[in-house]
């Protein structure tokens, strides 16, 4: 098993580096190695989950190789409950990604299945860190292939959206990067471990509480430092749309349960009406927007955002849960929420995405009016996208409710009113895609484009067909993955409420 | 205090060994300049490329010092910085001189005098390097600058570039007025030209006659430096200048005023570190503020890449705000690492441009990407370097820096530091933007594609990754040279 992680995440930069040798001169090769390097990812990611101990909440599959010595950096590498299930769904997404763009992309193909493979490997990173620094070295170098894949392949603004996305994370995580340094100055090493462990006053922690916001919230996005989503959403090629709908944002969330809750306890009990009013707000505000989009894929980044709501909703919600209920038991459920949010949410996006890819491809509009009547000449297609569109808006029996389910009950415990604004996401959540789907699908033929479209081919089907079935199966059986998650989450509640001001 | 031995020995000299050869080759350069006639104008360059060749290995040879040793009468200092600093010298200037020659080639001005005033100013960088007295010093700074000076306006068809030598000629000789009076002040009232003598006898509170005197030192090297306000001529010397002088005067000289800025400030005058320390916290907040900002509305890369100078200044500068060794060592990465990328970007503009054509205008580079692969990943490369984006190397200066300041806790400079790094990421990433989003304009001709330039390009863009990747190396050395 050792040495595992490092595979995970130097394989797929290794292949990256190779495909750009290759160049477009070779790019069927170069195909092949791409797809190759990402169904191997997946298939060294699974001995991961069967070897997982469901007992503790303590860091698995550990590699630890001095780094910078002087600063006591290391390449440290591990996972628990929480990041296990994200890599996973990491190296899951990237191989629809590398077959979505098979014949699609034209132009500097090559280049493009280097940017995803590499950006597979810095994501894989990102979440087995368990050392600060190289968590941020992940974490940064990320922004990189995103960079070029929105600004090279993107639509017609892609020069604004690429550059309004790179200026919003690269400005939150500065500030992260401050905070790091300084929690390193105190500690003396930049293990995520010891940051947990440091006793830090009020005053200390409420600045390091709002620099990780800052960084984290804009990666979410959360609402007011969301508009960066909406333009790189719509301007991104399929594929990078995938990646920043189904994993990107997940960082954000998962920035917030590693970080934020762990390390800056009190500044989160201090200032959770703040994170849980944003959060209602982008449920709420951003579900009626998402609705009176003209455009599928605006419509997809806002209701990206609103159930990211969710997702920093259930996070939050763990102290008011306390203080109701009085005990710890069941505290845990709005971070179970989160992460059964996160996770199947970080599949069905993406699903929606490709079903918009697939229409995109065909018509290259994205606009609603464009379409209608789509089932009279794709009847397949039209099958999967009403499958994606209802789990989306949280259909029992599919993964979308699991979730959901969680954090309104989690909500519900802390106040009958979070509980009931959350609950309002279910209608808006039905009204959007419903409607969506309504003026896309069916009806009668739109127009004579629509028309002449072409039903899905083999590529497209076994994309969405795999989606499909891990969309159900992980909503009729979520067991194993609260399994997965149980002893961490647990830990991390444990952690969450403890206080770390030193007496 | 006991008299030094007068009568030199060769064991007495020798660490001054870099120093004594570069003499005797500037002369040999000199001559076989003279001898080789127009005709057979690339002997000098290759001659000067193995002199410093030769020279590093000399240096290996027989300059290798680890401990701390003072010569000549207390005026001349070996440590391992020195020699350190001296090998990294004679490394960039060989690379710059091996970027410079196609672009010399193609403007028929390949000629003698800018070998022969590289190594001169190389000289003045020794100097200063290895300086322990004020009159040392001097002699670097002036050395160093009147090298510059000529270099500037070796291309005597060019008039921008003479406006700018005079400019840059007329505001130096005010900064090293200012330095002299400085150092006359101190001198008179301390009694010493000799920095360590000086050290031991300052101490804070000091009078105000020390004050006047360390401020007129600090505007001089905040000059030479080109930190805001006193930056006025770098972008216009910068931009005035024939591509390959502005190469050199953008990397070589910043190691010596590095040095100057740590043995003059933080050594000799460590005692007034409080006092000084304010001044530059003002110094480096008005670079990075002024640098970040201007740089965003800049038309033309050179000019852009003086603003961005000017910022890169701005943290050079934090870390001796710092006041610390840990600040003075993230100071030194810092310049090394500023060195190390601003060779590869201005090799980059070099090896685009071709005669008649500059290529110094943003709208140049549009597409470069298509025009040459190579050099537009190269130049991407740098570019995040310098935006501070992991993996690349100056990531880590930019850590180093704030990891100094917070130790020092300086909690406002740490938010400016980090604020004013994203507005300068927005210039950097425009150069990307232009090189790989934009399509190019068809009139450009083709770029420089001769094999050895490229491979030690690629060699210098592979630094800049691997540093990143492996930091380890070069923060501990930099952390052993600082004492």
């Amino acid at each position: 098993m050792h040495g595992l992680l490092s595979i995970l995440i130097w394989l797929p930069i290794v292949a990256g580096v190779l495909v750009l040798l290759l160049g477009e001169r070779n790019i069927a090769a170069g195909r092949w190695l791409a797809l190759v390097a990402t169904l191997l990812t997946l298939i060294l990611s699974l001995p991961l989950i069967a070897n997982f101990d469901t007992t503790t909440a303590a860091f698995q599959f550990t590699e630890h190789l001095p780094w910078i010595p002087r600063f006591k950096a290391d390449y440290a590498l591990g996972l628990d409950g929480i990041s296990l299930p994200l890599v996973v769904l990491t190296a899951f997404i990237t191989i629809f990604v590398v077959i979505a763009g098979w014949t699609v992309i034209e132009v500097r193909a090559a280049q493009y299945f280097a940017a995803f493979l590499i950006m597979e490997g810095l994501m894989i990173g990102v979440f087995s860190a368990t050392d600060a620094l190289l968590f941020y070295f992940f974490w940064e170098a990320m922004l990189i292939p995103m960079f070029l894949i929105i600004g090279i392949w993107g639509g017609p603004r892609r020069v604004y959206a690429t550059l309004k996305f790179f200026l919003y994370t690269f400005l939150g995580s500065v500030f992260m990067l401050a905070a790091l340094i300084y929690m390193y100055v105190k500690a003396g090493d930049y293990s995520i471990a010891s940051f947990q462990k440091l006793p830090l006053t009020l005053v200390e922690q409420r600045w390091i509480f709002v620099a990780f916001l800052l960084a984290f919230a804009v990666k979410v996005p959360m609402w007011p430092v969301h508009t960066w989503l909406p333009d790189a959403h719509v301007e991104a090629p399929t594929g990078g749309s995938v990646i920043l709908a189904a994993i990107m944002l997940k960082m954000g969330g998962y920035g917030f349960l590693r970080f934020s809750l762990p390390i800056a306890p009190d500044a989160s009990r201090e200032l959770e009406m703040l994170l849980i009013s944003l959060s209602l707000i982008a449920v709420v505000y951003i579900g009626f927007v998402a609705i009176v989009q003209q455009d599928m894929k605006k419509l997809i980044a806002y209701s990206s955002i609103a159930h990211m709501g969710f997702v920093t909703l259930g996070a939050f919600l763990v102290y008011d849960i306390v203080r109701n209920t009085g005990s710890v038991q069941g505290a845990g459920m709005g971070l179970d929420g989160a992460m059964e949010d996160m996770l199947p949410f970080g599949r069905l996006s993406g699903a929606v995405c490709l079903c918009v890819g697939v229409l995109y491809d065909r018509m290259h509009s994205r606009q609603i009016a464009d379409y209608g009547g789509v089932i009279n000449t794709m009847p397949i297609f039209a099958a999967f996208m009403v499958l994606f569109g209802l789990a989306n808006s949280g259909l029992p029996g599919t993964s979308g409710f699991v979730g959901e389910f969680l954090v309104i009950i989690a909500a519900f415990k802390a106040s009958f009113w979070y509980s009931f604004l959350a609950a309002v996401t279910l209608i808006l959540g039905a009204t959007y895609t419903l409607w969506l789907i309504k003026r896309v699908v069916y009806g009668p033929v739109g127009n004579d484009r629509v028309a002449a479209l072409q039903d899905l081919n083999g590529r497209e089907f076994l994309v969405l067909a795999a989606l499909a079935i891990a969309v159900l199966l992980v909503g009729v059986w979520p067991a194993p993955l609260l399994k997965i998650m149980q002893p961490t989450i647990h830990h991390l509640v444990d952690q969450a409420i403890a206080t770390k001001i030193p007496l | 205090m006991p008299m030094t031995d007068t009568i030199m020995t060769w064991s007495s000299v020798q660490p001054a060994i870099a120093e004594i050869y570069l003499v005797a080759a500037i002369c040999a350069v000199l001559l076989i300049d003279v001898f080789a006639g127009e005709k057979r104008r690339g002997l000098t360059s290759t001659v000067t490329l193995l002199a410093l060749a030769v020279g590093a290995a000399l240096t290996v040879a027989y300059g290798h010092i680890t401990h701390h040793a003072v010569l000549f009468d207390g005026m001349y200092v070996a440590d391992e910085l020195g020699y350190v600093l001296k090998l990294v010298g004679f490394l960039v200037v060989a690379v710059v001189l091996l970027y410079s020659r196609a672009y010399l080639e193609n403007r028929n001005i390949l000629r003698g005098e800018y070998y022969v005033l590289a190594l001169t100013a190389l000289l003045g960088i020794f100097v200063l390097v290895s300086a322990n007295s004020l009159l040392t010093v001097y002699i670097g700074v002036e050395l160093l600058a009147l090298s510059v000076y000529a270099m500037v306006a070796f291309d005597r068809d060019s008039g921008i570039a003479a406006e700018s030598a005079i400019k840059y000629f007329v505001l130096g000789a005010i900064a090293s007025g200012t330095l002299l009076y400085g150092m006359s002040l101190i001198y008179g009232l301390t009694g010493t030209l000799d920095l360590e003598q000086i050290a031991v006898k300052l101490h804070s509170p000091v009078s105000l006659g020390v004050v006047l005197g360390l401020v007129f030192i600090v505007v001089a090297v905040a000059f030479k430096l080109g930190a805001v306000p006193f930056h006025m001529w770098l972008p216009d010397v910068y931009q005035g200048a024939p591509t390959s002088v502005t190469l050199f005067i953008g990397t070589a000289p910043k190691i010596a005023y590095f040095a100057l800025t740590l043995r003059l400030l933080a050594h000799g005058l460590g005692g007034t570190v409080t006092e000084w320390s304010q001044m530059l916290s003002v110094l480096a907040i008005l670079s990075l503020v002024v640098g970040n900002t201007v740089a965003l509305v800049q038309t033309n890369l050179k000019r852009l890449l003086a603003y961005s100078t000017i910022s890169n200044v701005g943290f050079i500068v934090l870390g001796f705000v710092a006041g610390t060794p840990s600040g003075y060592t993230a100071a030194l990465y810092y310049t090394l690492i500023y060195v190390l990328v601003a060779l590869g970007s201005f090799g980059v503009i070099l090896l685009t441009s071709r005669s008649g054509y500059e290529a110094d205008k943003l709208d140049d580079y549009k597409g470069l990407y298509q025009r040459d692969p190579l050099l537009a990943l190269v130049m991407m490369m740098l570019m995040f370097s310098t935006a501070g984006v992991p993996p690349f190397v100056g990531f880590w200066a930019k850590l180093r820096i704030f990891q100094a300041l917070w130790e020092t806790q300086h909690f406002w400079l740490v938010v400016i530091a980090a604020a004013m790094s994203v507005v300068g990421a927005f210039y950097y990433l425009r150069v990307i933007k232009l090189m790989y989003f934009d399509q190019p304009t068809g009139d450009a001709p083709a770029t420089v594609r001769s094999t050895g330039v490229r491979v030690v390009l690629a060699v210098n863009a592979a630094a800049v990754l691997i540093l990143g990747l492996l930091p380890s190396a070069l923060l501990d050395l930099c952390s052993r040279l600082i004492r």
